[in-house]
């Protein structure tokens, strides 16, 4: 039903998707065992599996819908430059402010592009979209009970979140670099692109950090850190894929 | 000297290896209360006590909550109580119940009715 063009440009769409999810579900499991308090550390480490459930859903309609290689392939065999994750996931996990505020900025992202993949008339991503809607639903209400929490807690809370969002505005800008035939995915009306889920993660984050008591960057005067998507990556990538695929490397064709 | 750890991710956190640790001091925020769990399996079924988590606030309860009673199985719903609301009877007035078990007549199993509903059916079977 679409011609190659639109195929590819959905081929895009959900890898870069899928990286995202893999990436930064690789890096939020890194806290488990140190969380930092044992509810936390289920909660947190919960969130990280579902992360790369998310990202499986997705490698499996690339594989089995768009003809790309299994998921495990795509996981794990590639290399550093064909990831097109954005730069903000790579990042390692930091003090909890980091991983919180990232958590907080990526998650109020990812309800948003569900939420529209729901709607989308490619069937197979719009039934995923649909299954995962409670798990990202509480993926937000995890983040913003902690940013509210802490924006509301003692001095040295409220200044390390303030201070973790301004560093990394620009990284989570990023995440909205446009990619590869999204204006073609725009006018079929498939997608409604990143310029206007940027519009709508600005909204939805300016809310919660109104009601923690925080101050919001001024988007217009942070310049977006941009590349990811197309495959430029940061010193930090690496190393974490070489961790990721330590097991794997060993006997790829073992069984599980 | 770096603590060198099997665990990697121990290890890239550079930390410094110290003889000694310094005193712990706890502060308020260190000092959580607990909140009683409640879950509920199926809408219209009551909601079970299933244990406690600690958290700063009963909606940081709730979200902890989630991950520790709610991970598996079924669940539609969740009640967070803190503890401190929970009006708890003194052990060593337990002499309350003590002859609660010999009152036969308030347990269903007490009475002999199984004849009498025998009887009755018997006498319906032509109606």
């Amino acid at each position: 039903m679409f011609n190659k063009q639109t195929l590819d440009a959905v081929r895009s769409l959900l890898l870069f998707q899928a990286d995202d999810h893999l990436i930064i579900g690789h890096r939020n499991s890194e806290w488990t065992g140190l969380g930092p308090i044992l509810e936390e550390d289920i909660a947190f480490s919960s969130i990280a599996q579902d992360k790369i459930g998310h990202a499986l859903g997705l490698y499996t309609i690339l594989n089995e819908n768009l003809g790309e290689a299994e998921p495990d392939t795509l996981a794990f065999m590639r290399n550093e430059s064909d990831f097109t994750s954005c730069q903000l996931v790579e990042l390692p996990i930091g003090e909890y402010d980091f991983s919180l505020v990232r958590h907080l900025f990526f998650d109020i992202a990812a309800l948003i592009r569900f939420e529209d993949l729901a709607t989308s008339s490619f069937d197979p991503v719009a039934k995923l979209a649909r299954k995962v809607k409670g798990e990202i639903k509480y993926h937000v209400f995890h983040a913003n009970t902690f940013i509210k929490q802490l924006g509301h807690g003692s001095e040295e809370s409220k200044a390390r979140l303030q201070s973790a969002i301004n560093q990394n505005f620009g990284l989570a800008l990023g995440m909205f670099e446009s990619f590869e035939g999204e204006k073609l995915l725009i006018d079929q009306g498939i997608y409604k692109g990143e310029a206007a889920i940027r519009e709508a993660w600005l909204g939805e984050l300016q809310a919660v950090l109104l009601e923690a008591d925080l101050k919001m960057p001024d988007a217009g005067k942070v310049e977006p850190v941009y590349g990811g998507r197309k495959g430029f990556h940061t010193e930090y990538l690496q190393p974490l894929l070489d961790e990721m695929t330590e097991v794997f490397r060993v006997d790829p064709a073992a069984e599980w | 000297m770096k603590i060198k750890s099997l665990d990697p991710r121990v290890s890239r956190l550079e930390l410094d290896v110290v003889d000694k640790q310094p005193d712990a001091v706890l502060h308020v925020q260190d000092h959580w209360a607990t909140y009683q769990v409640f879950h509920q399996r199926k809408r219209g079924e009551k909601h079970s006590s299933v244990g406690i988590v600690h958290a700063p606030s009963a909606e940081m309860a709730l979200v902890f909550a989630k991950e520790q009673y709610g991970r598996r199985g079924e669940t539609v719903n969740m009640w967070i109580v803190n503890t401190r609301d929970v009006l708890a009877m003194d052990y060593d007035d337990y002499d309350v119940f003590a002859t609660t078990p010999d009152k036969m007549y308030r347990d269903p199993a007490g009475y002999k009715v199984n004849d009498k509903i025998a009887e009755f059916k018997k006498s319906n079977l032509h109606v």
